[in-house]
């Protein structure tokens, strides 16, 4: 057995960069804070791929152990409820551990030259570290309510991130909303934390997601509006994924947080954050699968709308980093399509271990076309695809490295990410054809946009630009090329060998009836694009005034965010604080100043009694003492 | 003498050197040592609980002392601390130490200030020492009456009318109180025997449930007004508006929680069946205040009326978890009583210092002041994180204690309100996101404010000071909780008797 142990460095390195860097960083000279986190990530990263090769190859039993190495009670509540802070390592996490470490390392070196000469850099570093230790808190999670403090954390990193140019309003207010919206998912996240704690009295993974356990059996009797307490549970849990993975309708803070630097954008918005709810829900999977499977299949759905709505909205997207963000909510829902269809042990586990390999896949070449992305924007100083064309000439390596990584998520095969699109589409063609069909035709529809995307950047038009695009310098291109390596041959990594819901491996088959017809609708795709897009022409134009209100609806986004601003501002703001502010002012406060008011004019109306006038106070008493005896007189008469 | 007694005596000293100094160099300087050793006696009060308590003591309060006062009433000065009361002390010290800091340019009236400050800080360390009721009144009321000069002389804005607001609903409140603790005397002897305010003699009797019924609500809301209990609450808005910086630290980090550690030691200790029985009342006020008093925040634009609104919510938490009446929220309630007083001390210390430098505390009229004031930006980001529940402050371990905690009552009524409050953190991001927006992030708004000064060697200290006691409960949050769950353990065990 390997001693562990060791992994505690793996997120301590950067929480210790971050205070470094926080604390002392302004006074240093730049470079040497980007230096710092660079190196202290190359550590981790060293570390994680070390512990990735003992866990996966040098194990002699059947199955994958769960192993944890660390585990301190952090806060006790009771005897059995305590929050512990530790560190779990078993298939997942560690795959987890690696792409988090990849991407985040070559989003250090990247930023090298990408941030060169930004005001801010030590403070950019410093939230990268920071960001990098809670995601790791994340993976790394024993427990429950371990993820749900280092969740809160990758938020206020989030936010700290996209607001890095504070002194945009627009990348203010992004931030702002990232914030908030996850915040609201969370709130969900807490609740379900709380009701399932209550029932099973623990946070442990290692009890909870045991199968053969026996602490839900007080959940599935106890019912609210119809549902069991341990769906509502899961259900409210799955609300906290569904808003850091930007599921539908949570989806809306995504394609704002693109106003983050684009590294950001790769690292947090495209392969590591945003995943965070499809590792929750396969963290979870057990509970999901034996306990909720309604709630499992509703999570499949939720996965498998927003796939299709969101690849609708990114074909008509003219800002690249959007098109892009639309593109990561479309392949997370495929992940948790994955998620959704999957069974538990065997070749029924598919699903689950393709959308890890999605995931896996997902975070390399989505990380390569944002940072492909960065290095254009880098070069043109713009976001608008309308203002490019034909840079093909002018970066080499951005163009070939996009290329690749454009077919990685066309699904074309041999690159990566068709093998795993495969394992998905295969899963669902098996239990859910609903499903199958969704993400079916959402992949047509991916290489179609993903294709326009790199025929208007690269080719099209041959635009005049004001400065003349250059390639990108090496700390930029040497990421990209490594990510590229990984886009073309990672899909050849046999995941279910390694990655499975059981955590036992089982052979995997290629299944060319899913996979032919699959290879021919992305082709479609990629052809439509060529023919609307290599060159510049006025078809394009022409079909968008041919579908008018359809095409409108869908450039502005079926109008969700007009929604939201409709609920928040008219009603919450106006409808809901603006009057209780009024009422605490006039009414409350009114009432308390009235009593106050009322007292001091009783006081004045009662005041004459006392005038200190003698002969006021004799004539009212003898003619008082009249009175009364008339009286008594009166009635005893 | 006794150690605890220091914890008066220190101040009234300082109170008397501050006398015989004639500028404001000397006053500042005996003020700050003087609150200086009342910080090191607190940590050592601290060190000397845990090595205690290590020891395996099991009292409930340690260091008592007992001195007849006034024999024909059996009125004594008793003084004892459990974990529960040395933890507020070092709240305390702590607020106090940093509010000196946070006063250092005090121009008018120098010396008058620094007396009546200290003389405040005095009234509330004697309240928290005491276990008496009749000795606990009086510090009670020592503490509240430097209020109104402090707010009516060195106050801005409409400064006469908030303190005579602020004071009076206080003063209503006393009123209450006073007519409760004459009930627990009158009744502390119901087998015959002598009355008496010790503490830890009346709650080993049981008061007749009669007389519970009829003084447990006028101690609750007597005590619940100083907590801004809804709708007693409208006295903190203005009163932290007009009130000078020192004192809205003061206000909101101790003196609120004087009022709920107030209905915590005497209300619910010593009347537990009432409180039981009548909680759901209060549960209900508590809840309103929680979500009110955060709503009432988003639409503000003076500062220190969206910390008042806020702290309205986050102390309403505190009430509503003591009301939940069990060792996990109970626990979660002290815990949130000195998160939340630093955490605001923290916010008004740094509203204080922004408006020295822009004279206006109108968000609508900042801007961008991330750029210029980059020190106390950073600091009131990291306070409104803290105050939004961020892991790694205090705040977030009080809460999710509480709610954890709350969250143990299976019935519907409790579950609900639980929920109505958790949802407050989401509005609570709002409002703090709202200002951190506006005032400090985004292009700087005016000229003149570009010719700013970042803090000074005071204010760092001041806000620091703060800070660093945040961070450390948030980051090890196991020894503070562990100490006040040791010392709730008679409360649960009053507790465990009439529900069993």
């Amino acid at each position: 057995m390997i001693d562990y142990s060791y992994t505690i460095f793996i997120p301590l390195i950067p929480f210790v960069v971050f205070l470094i860097t926080g604390l002392f960083g302004m006074k240093w000279k730049p470079e040497i804070s980007g230096w710092l986190g660079s190196v202290g990530l190359g550590i981790s990263f060293i570390l994680s791929l070390i512990t990735g090769y003992f866990y996966f190859f040098t194990n002699v039993t059947d199955h994958f152990e769960t192993i944890i190495p660390y585990n301190k009670v952090w806060l006790s509540f009771t005897d059995k409820l305590h929050i512990d802070m530790g560190i779990l390592l078993d298939p997942i996490s560690v795959l987890m551990l690696v792409v988090v470490t990849t991407i985040s390392f070559m989003v250090h070196i990247y930023s090298l030259g990408y941030m060169k000469g930004e005001k801010g850099f030590q403070r950019f570093y410093a939230f990268l570290s920071l960001f990098t230790f809670s995601m790791l808190g994340v993976v790394l999670a024993t427990n429950i309510f371990q993820i749900y403090i280092f969740w809160e954390l990758v938020g206020v990193s989030s936010f700290l991130l996209i607001g890095f140019y504070y002194q945009k309003p627009s990348a203010v207010a992004a931030a702002k909303k990232a914030f908030i919206v996850t915040r609201f998912a969370d709130l969900g996240f807490l609740i379900g934390i709380l009701l399932l704690s209550f029932y099973t009295r623990t946070f442990d993974f290692s009890i909870l997601t045991n199968p053969n356990t026996s602490v839900f059996s007080s959940m599935t009797g106890a019912g609210f509006l119809g549902m069991s307490a341990i769906t509502w549970a899961m259900l409210l849990i799955f609300m906290g994924a569904a808003g850091k993975s930007a599921m539908f309708p949570l989806h809306i803070w995504l394609p704002d947080a693109m106003e983050g630097p684009t590294p950001v954008s790769a690292l947090i918005h495209a392969a590591t954050m945003v995943v965070a709810g499809v590792y929750l829900v396969a963290r979870l999977f057990p509970i999901y699968y034996f306990q909720t499977p309604d709630v499992l299949l509703f999570i499949g759905y939720v996965g498998g709308f927003t796939s299709l709505f969101a690849a609708l909205i990114a074909m008509t997207q003219f800002d690249i980093k959007r098109v892009l963000a639309y593109s990561t909510l479309s392949q997370i829902g495929y992940m948790m399509v994955g998620l959704g269809v999957s069974g538990y042990g065997g070749e029924a586990g598919l699903g689950y271990t393709a959308s890890m390999f999605h995931l896996f896949t997902h975070a390399m070449f989505k990380g390569l076309l944002f940072l492909g992305a960065g290095a254009i924007i880098h070069a043109v100083h713009t976001n608008d695809m309308e203002k490019m064309g034909g840079l093909r000439k002018y970066m080499p390596y951005t163009h070939i490295t996009f290329l690749i990584a454009a077919l990685a998520i066309s699904g074309v095969p041999s690159f990566a990410g068709f093998f795993s699109k495969d394992g998905i589409l295969t899963a669902a063609y098996h239990t859910n054809k609903i499903l199958f069909y969704t993400e079916y035709i959402t992949a047509g529809i991916t290489s179609f946009y993903i294709f326009r995307l790199y025929f208007k950047i690269f080719w099209n038009k041959n635009t005049q630009y004001e400065h003349k695009p250059h390639e990108a310098p090496m700390t930029m291109t040497i990421p990209l090329v490594l990510l590229a390596v990984v886009s073309t041959f990672g899909g050849f990594i046999p995941f279910s060998d390694f990655i499975t819901p059981d955590h036992i491996p089982f052979a995997e088959h290629m299944h060319w009836g899913v996979a032919v017809p699959s290879i021919i609708i992305g082709l479609l795709g990629i052809v439509i694009a060529w023919i609307l897009y290599r060159k510049d022409n006025k078809i394009p134009a022409r079909i968008v005034s041919a579908l008018g209100e359809v095409y409108t609806v869908t450039y502005r986004k079926f109008y969700i965010d007009e929604i939201y601003l409709f609920v928040t501002k008219k009603i919450l703001f106006n409808g809901v604080a603006r009057p209780i502010a009024w009422f605490d002012r006039n009414v409350i406060d009114g009432f308390m100043v009235g009593v106050g008011t009322v007292t001091l004019k009783a006081s004045k109306a009662i005041k004459g009694f006392q005038s200190g006038d003698i002969q006021e106070y004799a004539f009212v008493y003898i003619a008082g003492t009249i009175l009364f005896v008339l009286t008594l007189l009166y009635y005893l008469g | 003498m006794d150690i605890l007694s220091f914890l008066v005596i220190i101040p009234v000293l300082t109170v008397i050197g501050i006398l015989f100094s004639n500028n404001l160099k000397g006053t500042r300087v005996i003020s700050a040592i003087g609150m200086g050793v009342q910080l090191l006696l607190s940590a050592y009060l601290v060190f000397y609980y845990l090595a205690v308590k290590g020891t395996g003591d099991l009292h409930e309060m340690i260091m008592v002392s007992d001195h007849m006062w006034f024999p024909s009433l059996n009125i004594h000065y008793v003084v004892g601390v459990d974990g529960i009361a040395i933890a507020m002390i070092a709240l305390t010290a702590i607020i106090t130490f940093a509010g000196i800091f946070a006063s250092w340019e005090m121009k008018n009236l120098h010396r008058e200030f620094f007396i009546t400050l200290i003389l405040l800080a005095t009234g509330v360390f004697g309240f928290f020492i005491s276990l008496d009721l009749f000795t606990m009144f009086l510090f009670y009321e020592l503490a509240v009456i430097p209020m109104y000069l402090l707010i009516g002389i060195w106050g801005t804005g409409p400064k006469e009318a908030s303190a005579m607001k602020l004071t009076l609903m206080l003063m209503a409140g006393s009123a209450l109180l006073l007519v409760g603790i004459l009930g627990l005397y009158f009744n502390s002897a119901p087998d015959g025997g002598q009355y008496t305010f010790n503490i830890l003699e009346i709650s080993k009797v049981h008061i007749p449930i009669a007389a519970q019924r009829l003084f447990f609500p006028l101690t609750f809301i007597g005590f619940g007004v100083l907590g801004a209990l809804f709708p007693f609450h409208t006295w903190s808005p203005d009163g932290h508006a007009s009130a000078p910086t020192a004192v809205s630290m003061l206000h909101a980090g101790v003196l609120m929680k004087l009022g709920a550690y107030g209905c915590f030691r005497i209300a619910m200790f010593l009347m537990p069946e009432a409180a039981h029985e009548m909680a759901w009342i209060f549960i209900i006020l508590t809840s309103i205040s929680v979500v009110y008093g955060a709503f009432g925040a988003i639409k503000q634009k003076d500062l220190k009326y969206i910390n008042a609104y806020s702290s309205v919510s986050h102390v309403g938490l505190i009430l509503f978890a003591l009301l939940m009446m069990n060792k996990v929220a109970v626990d979660g309630a002290i815990l949130q009583m000195i998160s939340h007083g630093l955490m605001t001390a923290l916010f008004f210390a740094l509203i204080g210092m922004i408006y020295g430098r822009t004279h206006t505390r109108d968000i609508t009229k900042m801007g961008g002041l991330m750029k210029v004031i980059p020190f106390l930006s950073v600091m009131y980001i990291i306070a409104g994180f803290a105050s939004l529940g961020l892991p790694g402050f205090s705040g977030f371990v009080a809460e999710m204690t509480i709610f954890v905690g709350a969250f143990q009552h299976s019935d519907m009524f409790h579950r609900v309100a639980t929920i109505l409050v958790i949802s407050s953190i989401v509005v609570t991001a709002v409002y703090v996101l709202r200002v951190v927006g506006i005032l400090l992030l985004g292009p700087i708004k005016h000229e003149e404010h570009l010719k700013l000064k970042d803090a000074k060697w005071y204010e760092r200290l001041s806000t620091i000071t703060l800070l660093t006691a945040i961070t450390g409960i948030g980051i090890l949050p196991l020894w503070l909780s562990d100490t006040i769950l040791g010392s709730l353990q008679p409360f649960v065990e009053k507790l465990a008797v009439f529900l069993n």
